[in-house]
Order: C-alpha cells, then structure tokens, then sequence
C-alpha cells in the first residue's frame, strides 16, 4: 500500500516565515493533543493536500493548518496548546 | 445497475469539455491527504447515519455490497485546481442509504477513519448527487485514494468526496470540517468558484 510521504517541519520557515516576522526555525510547539513539545522543524508536514497540514511527531494529530489563499494566509494553531519563539533581546531596565 | 449521464444540472457538453473557473485538465489521478492514510480491513469497515436524534443506522461491509449498486461517470474537481473527467465508479448511492433514515435535519457532517471531517448540506448527499464509493475504473478503490470506501461529490469541489469514509452526522446546525475550519469554503461549488471563505 502506497501512502503519502511527509516532510520535515524545516519546510515550513518559508510558508511561516511569510506570516511571522521570527525566524520559525528554531520555534518550539506544545502538542495540544499529547502535551510533548518539540521543535516545528520537527512536526511531520502532510503538504500534497489543498493546504499544509503539521503534525505531531508523538501522537501524530494535527498541530497545525496552515492554507495560503492567493490573498490571504489562515492559520489553525488549535492544536499546538504553546508555542516558544526566539525573540531579540528586550534591553534591560527597560 | 443505473447508468448515471456526467454533466451539471443540464450544463451542455461541447467537443472542448468546459471545466469550472480556475481549473486545468490532468490526465493523472494526483493523490492528495492531509495526514498518513488508515489502514482499514474490510470486516470491521463499518458506515453509520446518526441522525439529530442519536439514531444510528449501520452497515457492515457486506451489508453495503448487498445493496443496489450504481456506476456513475463524472466529472471531478479538486480545490488545488486540476480536474478530471468521465472518471467511473462503483457504489451506493447516499439516496438508497437513506431509504429508511427519518431526518429533519438540514446539515450533515461526515467523519472518517484517520479523523478528517467535511460537511455539506443534507441536500446536496440525496436525489442522485453523492455516492459512496468502493470501486474506481473497475479496481477496488486503492487506499490512496480512499479505499475501502469514500464519498463521491462531484458537484462539490473534492474535498468535500471524503476518503475512508465512515459515517455522517445529520443536524440542525452546520459544523464546518476540517478543511472549511482551515479557510476553505464552506460549500465549495467549482462553477462559482469557491475555494475560500468570504469567495
Ligand atoms: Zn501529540
């Protein structure tokens, strides 16, 4: 039986990239599902399907959806409970 | 066995297949999936109606076989915009499944083995507008693309013919699936072209 391949969440720092200012490939994601966190880079990314589809690699639920429409990008982070992302240092005694 | 005729409500055929907006032509089959595929043996296969009430109607593999089975040939188009036409199948049609079922219910949802979900208005699953499928060119429908047994929706983009099928939920209220909650449209005609919400 064939069955579709997935890629790795590195494939999805250009797609996120386009909707987040922060470099998402060292982000971090809570499963909602299963509670495991990880790294995005490594969510199981279904991408032959009418959007990309990241999964967990614990329990294999859907952690998020991500659909570029020609003008418009929607994002379903349902199923992350927590997302960690690397930010600039905010300047002390600020 | 019914000889179902491609076309849309009347549309006219000409030499040069018109296809909805936005859509080219493939000869391929692309298989699409949002998530690894099940793996479902055909004796526990099971497809259930659960209307607004919480009555369930159920049938085991070879109880859908038994069935009046229909061949229809249609034409289908997938939201990632290829299309393909005159594809045949083999199955049931959702009129003969709802035979006995007592609804008032204007919505249904349908769920799958693997956890997709899709919704459409009860109206568009009768009066020969959807099948369920087990059949693809005369071979079994493959798992890749759906197999045991899918949804066949051809008015309706195809996300909304959902692979591994396993059952619909009838209700008062519509519940957007897992596409339409990611953005797509909620109804998804091709020959209004809409993909997305708000389209
Ligand atoms: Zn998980």
């Amino acid at each position: 039986m064939t069955t579709l391949p997935y890629v790795d969440g590195n494939m999805l720092d250009g797609p996120l990239g386009e909707v987040f200012a922060v470099d998402m490939s060292t982000a971090t994601g809570r499963c909602a599902h299963c509670g495991a966190t990880g790294p995005v880079a490594a969510l199981r990314v279904y991408s032959h399907a009418p959007g990309l589809v990241a999964r967990c690699p614990t329990c294999t639920e859907v952690m998020m959806r991500l659909v570029r429409a020609p003008e418009r990008a929607f994002l379903d982070l349902r199923g992350t409970a927590l997302l960690q992302l690397p930010m600039p240092q905010v300047p002390a005694g600020g | 066995m019914g000889i179902i005729t491609p076309g849309f409500s009347g549309r006219p055929r000409s030499a040069a297949p018109e296809l909805p907006p936005g859509q080219y032509l493939t000869p391929d089959f692309p298989v699409l999936s949002a998530g690894p595929t099940p793996k479902v043996p055909r004796d526990t296969w099971e497809f259930v109606i659960t209307t607004e009430t919480g009555a369930e109607h159920r049938w085991s593999w070879d109880e859908m076989m038994a069935l009046p089975q229909q061949t229809p040939t249609v034409d289908i188009h997938c939201v990632t915009r290829w299309s393909k036409l005159g594809t045949s199948w083999q199955g049931v049609s959702l009129d003969t499944l709802f035979e006995d079922v007592d609804t008032a219910a204007d919505y249904a949802l349908a769920h799958c083995y693997g956890g997709y979900t899709t919704n459409l208005p009860l109206d568009d699953l009768l009066d020969g507008q959807a099948w369920l499928v087990h059949t693809f060119d005369g071979e079994e429908l493959p798992a890749e693309h759906g197999g045991p047994a899918r949804l066949l929706v051809p008015h309706l983009y195809f996300w909304k013919s959902a692979k591994w099928v396993r059952g619909i939920h009838l209700g008062h209220e519509d519940t957007p699936g897992f596409w339409e909650t990611a953005g797509y449209h909620d109804y998804g005609d091709p020959w209004r072209e809409q993909r997305y919400q708000g389209d």
